[in-house]
């Protein structure tokens, strides 16, 4: 089934070349809006009933901010999705395709078809915070920064333990050490601002990440500004 | 100390994994349980393991025997008086384990030690009904303890470093992999597994996903091996409850709470592979690897 591709602006799941994009035609039967400038891109879209489904590119924000909700009715040929990545990794071929409770299962499967025919692997979920991976292992990832704190173990043996224990392929130190502490941070803080459950609340490690980071940012500023000033 | 014969109390799944181990390394072992049926389907299961091992060149035939002939089954626990060290891996509930602990103190000489697979309870309170907490130690070995070579090893607040230490060598002189952890609830495995199998059976029983979904999910986007709702079913939820009561018992952490979900499941015979339907349908119950 054919499909086309509407991009505005910058694209957290596809920032690169990918099949889903390359596949893509001028028109089809499901449109897949990119970007982050969603509201703009529904509105040069036009009428959205002809098509299949029209497939909309989520950040932390739910499906329910473009199509509005109902009292628990809603539901449209309009789902959401991201594709999954953990901090500063590649994207993964993981797509969270997001539905309301009334959305018809016709444009479920026509927007999964078009993911997969890009060799993309889709997990279907209601349209909640976090969606799915997220809204499971950040209460995880805080309360291991935690128990670290609180010399529940050595980095190392926490992480062993749960490599070996669980077959993870990484433990939750090394994972977040590698991907990014601050980029935990502002997940889960914004978790935690959505659903106000304190397993979401940042831990202190990536507190003190996210703050050195805009430290960091700060100092760099500075010393651009000294640059410019130098060269005036 | 030198270990040269390891006691394992309780022939479950835990007990039989554990008694596996410790022959497959040439320790004398010695399993007892309360009755002769019990004894008998872990030696059932165990003879099976073995077999399979043969059959999949891991081990010689030879090899094996020599294994089976090491590893004897006994319902008089007066047996366990040979042990350097007894491993219970008993029904995780701290008054089983008291008598146990008291019984076995009764029979074997003061200089074995004594080791708790114990997941969740406190290994200074299971030592404190012991009549030895300093040569108590914890030794948490993971499911399929045959095939996963983590162990968590915990001391309590009175267990001497040279209890600890002779259990650490005996860790790995059974080719284990120990990690130090503190006496804590739950310790470092269960006590962020729970809490997030938890939420998994939460997102179900919400609605927000089918297990299939979430597993999938998990496994792509983590490289996970299993999916959290594949390892519950294998794992069993009247185990996972278990786990879970006594974690929350011992933290009321919030995330430790059972959904109601895993007691509406139980009561209608949903356990997981063992009853062939949890979270996903199964057919065929035989022991995990070879």
């Amino acid at each position: 089934m054919g499909y086309s591709v509407l991009k505005l602006g910058d694209s957290a799941s596809f920032p690169e070349s990918h099949l889903l994009l390359e596949q893509a035609r001028r028109d089809g039967g499901v449109v897949i809006v990119l970007g982050d400038r969603i509201p703009e891109a529904l509105e040069r879209l036009g009428a959205r009933e002809r098509y299949r489904a029209v497939v909309v590119e989520l950040r932390t924000e739910c499906l329910g901010v473009y199509t509005g909700e109902r009292a628990g009715e809603e539901g449209s040929n309009m789902l959401g999705f991201a594709r999954f990545r953990l901090g500063a990794d590649p994207a993964t071929s993981l797509i969270e395709l997001v539905r309301q409770p009334a959305t018809p299962q016709a444009a479920i499967d026509a927007a999964r078809a078009v993911f997969e025919s890009a060799g993309l692997k889709v997990s279907v979920c209601r349209d909640v915070p976090g969606r799915i991976i997220d809204r499971l292992v950040r209460p995880y990832y805080n309360a291991a920064l935690r128990r670290l704190d609180e010399g529940l173990a050595s980095a190392s043996d926490l992480d062993t333990t749960l490599k070996l224990g669980l077959g993870y392929p990484e433990g939750p130190i090394g994972l977040l050490e590698r991907s990014g502490l601050a980029q935990h941070f502002d997940v889960t803080q914004a978790l935690y601002e959505a659903l106000g459950d304190p397993g979401y609340a940042p831990a202190r490690r990536a507190r003190v990440a996210k703050q050195r980071s805009l430290a960091a940012a700060q100092a760099d500023a500075w010393v651009q500004r000294q640059r410019e000033q130098g060269n005036d | 100390m030198s270990i040269q014969t390891v006691g394992v109390a309780g022939s479950g799944t835990m007990g039989a994994g554990i008694a596996i181990v410790a022959a497959r390394s040439g320790f004398r072992t010695i399993v007892y349980d309360i009755t002769q049926a019990a004894l008998d389907r872990a030696r059932k299961q165990t003879e099976g393991f073995f077999a399979k091992s043969v059959e999949r060149k891991k081990l010689a035939q030879g090899e094996v025997d020599k294994i089976l002939a090491s590893l004897e089954g006994t319902t008089e626990i007066g047996a366990l008086a040979q042990c350097d060290i007894v491993i219970e891996a008993v029904f995780e509930n701290l008054k089983v384990k008291h008598e146990l602990l008291a019984k076995l103190n009764a029979v074997c000489p003061p200089s074995t030690l004594f080791a708790s697979n114990t997941s969740t309870l406190s290994i200074s309170e299971i030592a404190a009904g012991s009549g030895r907490d300093e040569r108590v130690v914890g030794m948490h070995f993971c499911l399929p303890a045959q095939l996963m070579k983590l162990v968590e090893m915990s001391p309590g607040l009175r267990t001497s470093e040279e209890t600890f230490a002779a259990a650490w060598a005996l860790c790995k002189a059974m080719g284990q992999i120990p990690v130090k952890t503190k006496d804590n609830p739950g310790f470092i495995l269960n006590y962020f597994l729970i809490p997030f199998n938890n939420d998994v059976i939460r997102m179900v029983e919400a609605g927000l996903a089918e297990p299939a979904d979430i597993d999938r999910a998990i496994k792509t986007g983590l490289g996970y091996a299993m999916g959290p709702l594949e390892l519950l079913d294998l794992v069993g939820l009247d185990t996972h409850l278990l786990v879970a009561e006594a974690l929350y018992a011992s933290t009321h952490e919030p995330r430790a709470a059972v959904p109601a979900l895993v007691k509406r499941m139980i009561a209608a015979g949903h356990l997981g592979r063992k009853t062939g339907q949890g979270f996903y349908k199964y057919s065929g119950n035989a022991m995990f690897g070879g």
